[in-house]
Order: C-alpha cells, then structure tokens, then sequence
C-alpha cells in the first residue's frame, strides 16, 4: 500500500505490504493496516483510497498485484 | 494538440506559450500559479509539492483531454511542478488557444479547478519554525457498486 504526505508521515513510511486474502475488500485492508498499531493507527478509518491510481470506493475488491493508495485529500494547484 | 506533464523543474510560461495557437486563433491564454509568502497570517518561506506521480499524470492528462473535448479549443497545455519551490516559484501553468477568447478563459478555469478539485498532489508549507501539511479537498470518489 502506498501512502502520501500527512498520512506517509504520520505512518512513518511510504509504502507498506500488508499480507491480506484475495477478495478482500480496500476497507478491510486499511483496517489490516491501521492494527499493525504504532503509526498506521493514527490512519483514518476511511480515507480516500485509489486502486491501480484511480479513486476508489472502500468497498472494491483487492486483487493479486493491485496498488492501493491512501491519499489525503488533495491540495494542488 | 493537448499536453500535460509533471516536473521537477522549474515551469517556464514563455516556452509553453510559444508551443501554442495557430493564425485561426485570436486568443491565447496563459496562467500561472505561484507560492505566496503568506497564508492565514502567517509568513511562508517555502513550500514543497509531493505527487502521487504516475496517478497525477494520468488524472492532469484526463482533466487536459476533458477540457479539450468540452471547449472548441486548438491547444491546451497544462504543467504542474512538483518537489521543493521558493516564495514567487511556478507551482503550475495552463496554457489555451481557441479562435475566441470566452473558450479560452472558461477551459482554462475549468483546468485548475479540476486540478484543485482531484489532482493527488499535497502541499506542505515551511515556515520559520516547522512544517506543515495544507488542508485539502476530498476529491470525487465513485459510489459502491459492490455488495
């Protein structure tokens, strides 16, 4: 799972593996990530995700491969 | 011709202008956005830009080509820096040629509020003593479709 600015940094990582069964859901991932404990706990419960770099909604279903991003929300410009 | 990109360095508005517009366009709009030295009160002394890069690129190129299909422009150009800037650097630039103006100017507003609206790029300002991350915006995210 990859994680940018606040949440990378309240993490302390940017990209993290979290070990989950196939069919599980984006919303069950985070909660796996979230009870690694330490920083991931301090994660919100229900961030935006994107799956294979688009937006998401929590309950897609993760695949072998997928890339799961937690993203902030977004501030560019 | 549409083009976006993200770099690393420093936007040049002039090198972008000059790629736009054709002798049946009568408008040429360029805007650039740049870091500001203040913010809610407080002094900025920099600010630094952090991508979710190959995601950003897609979602800049996505807001490029809706623009492009939406107004009857001729080009469109968009470039969004990213990494560390200085006070009065070129966060971003967006670039329109069209026959009329009103084309110009309303594709080119569309430009940048889709890209304050969804582009994954996060702002982290410095100041005298620390750091921190801006407020953003929660972009659109599709519904559930699942069960």
């Amino acid at each position: 799972m990859l994680l940018f600015a606040l949440y990378r940094d309240l993490a302390g990582d940017g990209e993290v593996l979290v070990d989950v069964p196939p069919g599980t859901t984006a919303r069950a991932a985070v909660r796996a990530l979230r009870e690694k404990g330490g920083g991931f706990a301090r994660l919100p419960e229900e961030p935006v995700i994107a799956l294979n770099q688009e937006y998401s909604d929590l309950e897609a279903d993760l695949h072998d491969g997928d890339e799961l991003a937690l993203l902030p929300p977004v501030a560019g410009g | 011709m549409v083009d976006s990109f993200l770099t690393t360095a420093p936007l040049d508005p002039g090198s972008i202008l000059d790629r736009l517009g054709t002798p049946a366009d009568g408008a040429l709009l360029l805007f650039a956005g740049t870091v500001r030295d203040t913010n809610e009160g407080r002094r900025v002394e920099g600010m630094r830009y952090d991508a979710y890069g190959a995601m950003a690129e897609r979602v800049l190129r996505e807001i490029a080509d809706s623009a492009a299909g939406r107004w009857p422009v001729t080009d469109l150009v968009v470039a969004h820096r990213t990494g560390e800037l200085r006070i009065g650097e070129i966060s971003v630039v967006v670039g329109v040629a069209a026959p009329h103006r009103n084309e110009a100017f309303e594709a080119g507003r569309f430009v940048m509020e889709e890209i304050k609206s969804r582009l994954p790029i996060w702002k982290q300002e410095h100041y005298a003593e620390g750091s921190a991350w801006l407020d953003g915006r929660i972009p659109p995210v599709p519904e559930a479709t699942h069960e």
